[in-house]
């Protein structure tokens, strides 16, 4: 054989990077779990992960941080998922947050995300003395996250120091803890918005239909389109939810999440739209605009 | 960007035929602040359409001039911001036509080299930039060491700024021997000069018409066309097996990525440290079999045998071993600010493998204002240093030249877990033969049988410095009554002290027992009588000078006589040169303690 063809496309050279990420990380914590958001990120994880371990089964278990408000299609999703899935799901909701009446109309979306989310995700973490916890997160998806390491490792308050990560070099991953810390596990870092569709696209990967252009019922805030999912949106003065054909960039809890006027209903014209117009992904995720960096704000806080 | 731009719109699935095929080439981009580095990506970002239309709006509003300041679309931290310095490692990703890019974007100033290290590791080429008004500076010169230590094949020196040097030829030609002088002297395939101008844009992404004499590739060009997949190590199999995939008991796999080499099935191998050999049964992914596996890919191998493998052992195959050795040179650069302690137990992690290690030998500094090689006096944050280790366990490792993967590892700290150090191993010698390789498996661990915990670490647990406080006195001066009250002191202030008081052996093996006490980091305070001067002598002769502080309790000579008739004094030989001298007829106890509090404390017997 030769040479030229011992050569691996980036995409295939990423699969094999993530899955060599993946197996270090099980092989070297006691107890790791993958986080799953049912977004097609989590998707691309998930595929790599039985890519890793195949013919057995995940070595761990996966974690969905349910806020309660996530769209309805995701539910229907994540429960095909599980249905599927050769080992377990776990789904954590934040009960103090419900109990306390949290939702993302009267608490504004930090404190919302703050506490159904953030919180939600160090209950669960700690619950289950997870010292490792897989995410999705890419390097391309926003400007402080461009540093981040593949293992990141947070103090046992969870906490991300920017100043006090360990050097990461060549595929040599450091995955020594204490008790009680852990290390978030980031096998897509070095995959693009790209890379993660095309994979979709070429492993025929399912996702969840949001991510694809149809009529849906809509209302117009702060320029983006948000879906009138359920019965508990509520609506402003004025406001009447009208039919428009919507698609979403990225999935999270409906109210708080941006639809893009779109005909793209396939992976390629989705990929093509994307390509077409370059505006940034999280553009469509209503959190970002709070403050000045606040990706990093809540990374210190032990957002993902 | 523009010919896939059209295909995009035309023919999406043909280009994502075209994209997925496309090659990965990372880079790392070294520079200061000043030398446009940060202009220079965000004009590649920009300029090869990867910037979006809101990035683009930010960066013209936080931009002071008319012109968009290109170099505030790779700023990132809030920290940084503030500081106006980048101060870690950021990756960020491009694609053109040809290829997509992994650029690894690191601070030039000379105390982070740790981040260049990082970045540099996994680099294909490395980008250099030099500001034409300057010249070649020792910084850029470091920069092409480091770059060249970490193994990056190829070196593209980009003489920025060229249009404030009006694209002079002479500038260019002048930086560029002047720099080739340097640079032929390391370990680079090849190694490309490119005149430039970030801010203008000349010879980045297009071609210059302000350089007509110039005739090589722009930047962009260089980067999407220089041949990388030749660079790995298609020679030597190695396979450092990760994880063992057992779902059934009739399947045993062993994943890992191939670090190097090529594997097919049917192939011989032999796997260590067993030294048992099988043949290759299946190279298995989820995707089904493959017939063959090369350096890159990370599959699952099943072998003809049962044979014990697990993670942390390699498979190699039998006419092409690894060095099987615990004991082997490197060249180290430190990374934390808690310099080296050659005393001490580190981890080494190496592949899949993880074992206790000592770097017990400094052989050489490399000083980075000459590049040249100096004695040690130590190595600290950011030092670079060729060592010798010393592990617990056989290592299967390789010269870095010539493989990156299985030449590399990380030092970590065994107390706090940080990684401390990365290492590039330096073999000599010629190759083992199998009957070598399990000798050298079989034998004892290269660590010497002694404390893995050093006098620092042992300092860090007790805040405070191991010691000897002997008093020295006649029969009758209080030594005895001092010693206690001195203890008792101590023990209230918080530190860890005792009296050694096998009272009735010989002076030699009381001073043995205070040697232990003190080797184990405690202040332990001594009253035996030793009055001869020879036996204090033997006493600072074995625990070491700067460890035994001598107190000459010079009670009045009478009252010691009438409180102790019964012993003759005749014998005793004052000390010449006491640290301490207390008069206990003349002060109180607790003001002769203070003054021994006092000693220790100007000593820096404390931590503080």
């Amino acid at each position: 054989m030769q040479t030229s063809e011992r050569k691996l496309s980036q995409l295939r050279q990423l699969e094999a990077e993530s899955i060599q990420i993946i197996r270090e990380a099980a092989a070297e914590f006691d107890n790791p779990v993958m986080m799953y958001s049912v977004g097609k990120d989590s998707s691309v994880m998930l595929r790599l992960a039985e890519k890793a371990f195949a013919p057995g089964p995940l070595p761990f278990p996966l974690l969905h941080v349910d806020t309660t408000w996530k769209f309805q299609d995701m539910y229907r999703y994540r429960d095909i998922i599980e249905a599927n899935l050769k080992g377990e799901l776990i789904k954590h909701v934040n009960e103090d947050g419900v109990a306390m009446g949290i939702n993302p109309f009267d608490f504004g979306s930090k404190k919302y995300t703050d506490v159904m989310k953030t919180e939600g995700l160090k209950q669960a973490l700690t619950k289950h003395e997870f010292d490792c916890a897989f995410g999705g997160a890419r390097r391309d998806e926003e400007k402080s996250r461009a540093k981040e390491r593949i293992f990141s490792f947070r103090d046992s308050h969870h906490q991300w120091d920017p100043k006090n990560q360990r050097p990461e070099l060549w595929n040599v991953y450091n995955a020594k803890i204490k008790k009680g810390e852990n290390v978030r596990v980031f096998p897509l870092s070095n995959w693009t918005e790209l890379d993660v569709w095309l994979y979709v696209w070429l492993e025929d990967i399912p996702v969840v239909p949001l991510y694809f252009a149809k009529e849906r019922p809509v209302v117009e805030r702060s320029g983006t389109w948000i879906l009138v999912d359920d019965d508990r949106m509520r609506l402003e003065e004025g406001e009447e939810p009208q039919m428009k054909k919507v698609r979403f960039r990225t999935l999270g809890c409906y109210p708080l999440s941006g639809a893009v006027e779109s005909d793209a209903d396939t992976v390629p014209k989705v990929i093509q739209e994307m390509l077409l117009n370059r505006f940034s992904e999280r553009q469509g995720r209503l959190i970002d605009f709070d403050e000045e960096g606040s990706m990093e704000v809540k990374k210190r806080e032990g957002y993902f | 960007m523009t010919d896939d731009k059209d295909l995009i719109r035309d023919d999406i699935e043909a280009y994502l035929a075209k994209y997925r095929k496309k090659e990965l080439l990372r880079f790392v981009s070294v520079g200061s602040v000043d030398d446009g580095k940060s202009t220079l990506i965000g004009r590649i970002l920009y300029d090869t359409g990867m910037v979006f239309e809101d990035q683009m709006a930010a960066v013209r509003a936080a931009s002071q001039s008319e012109e968009p300041d290109l170099a505030l679309l790779t700023d990132g931290l809030k920290a940084e911001r503030e500081q106006g310095i980048t101060i870690d490692v950021a990756y960020r990703y491009f694609a053109t036509d040809e290829r997509k890019f992994i650029i690894a974007d690191t601070p030039g100033h000379i105390q982070y080299t740790r981040n260049m290290v990082t970045g540099a590791s996994t680099a294909d080429v490395a980008l250099i930039l030099i500001d034409a008004r300057h010249g070649v500076l020792q910084q850029s010169r470091r920069h092409a060491y480091i770059a060249s230590l970490l193994g990056i094949p190829h070196l593209a020196v980009c003489v920025n700024k060229m249009d404030l040097k009006d694209y002079s030829q002479e500038v260019y030609d002048a930086i560029s021997a002047d720099f080739m002088e340097f640079g032929k002297t390391l370990r680079f395939k090849d190694i490309q000069f490119f005149p430039v101008s970030a801010l203008v844009g000349d010879n980045v992404v297009s071609d210059s018409e302000n350089t007509p004499w110039y005739d090589g590739p722009s930047v962009l060009g260089y980067l999407e066309t220089v041949p990388v997949f030749a660079d790995r190590n298609f020679d030597d199999f190695r396979y450092p097996v990760q994880y063992v995939i057992r779902p059934d008991l009739d399947y045993r796999g062993f994943a890992a990525e191939v670090s190097s080499g090529v594997i097919a099935k049917g192939d011989d191998i032999v796997a260590l440290p067993s030294g048992k050999e099988s043949k290759v049964k299946a190279i298995d992914t989820y995707d089904g079999e493959l017939e063959e596996a090369f350096a890159g890919q990370s599959v699952t191998i099943r072998l003809e045998d049962e044979i014990d493998i697990s993670r942390g052992d390699m498979i190699v195959k039998p006419g092409n071993l690894p060095r099987v050795t615990r004991r082997f040179d490197a060249h180290i650069v430190w990374m934390h600010e808690r310099p080296l302690d050659t005393e001490k137990a580190y981890l080494v992690k190496h592949t899949t493998q993880t074992v206790r290690a000592q770097i017990d030998k400094i052989h050489l500094e490399v000083d980075m204002d000459t590049l040249e090689e100096k004695p040690s006096d130590g190595v600290e944050l950011n030092d670079i240093a060729k060592v010798r280790l010393s592990c617990h366990r056989a290592l299967y490792v390789d010269d870095y030249e010539k493989n990156r993967e299985t030449g590399s590892f990380i030092v970590i700290d065994t107390l706090t877990n940080n990684t401390v150090a990365a290492g590039m191993i330096a073999l000599e010698g010629s190759d083992q033969n199998i009957a070598e390789v399990m000798k050298e498996l079989h034998a004892e661990s290269a660590m010497e049988p002694k404390t893995f915990v050093s006098p620092n670490e042992r300092m860090e647990r007790f805040g405070q410095r191991g010691a000897t406080i002997w008093l020295t006195g006649l029969a009758g001066s209080g030594r005895w009554t001092l010693a206690y009250a001195l203890e008792r002191k101590l023990f209230d202030e918080g530190r860890t002290a005792t009296v050694v008081s096998p009272v009735g052996e010989d002076l030699r093996s009381m001073i043995s027992a205070a040697k232990a006490v003190t080797d184990a980091g405690l202040i332990n305070i001594c009253a035996f009588p030793s009055p001869a001067r020879k036996d204090r002598d033997e006493l600072t002769a074995r625990i070491g000078e700067d460890r035994v502080i001598q107190v000459y309790v010079n009670t009045d000579e009478a009252l010691c006589r009438e409180r102790r008739p019964d012993v003759d004094t005749s014998n005793f030989e004052p000390p010449e040169d006491p640290d301490i001298t207390v008069a206990l007829d003349q002060m109180r106890i607790d003001k002769a303690v203070e003054l021994i509090m006092q000693a220790l404390r100007e000593r820096g017997q404390f931590d503080a």
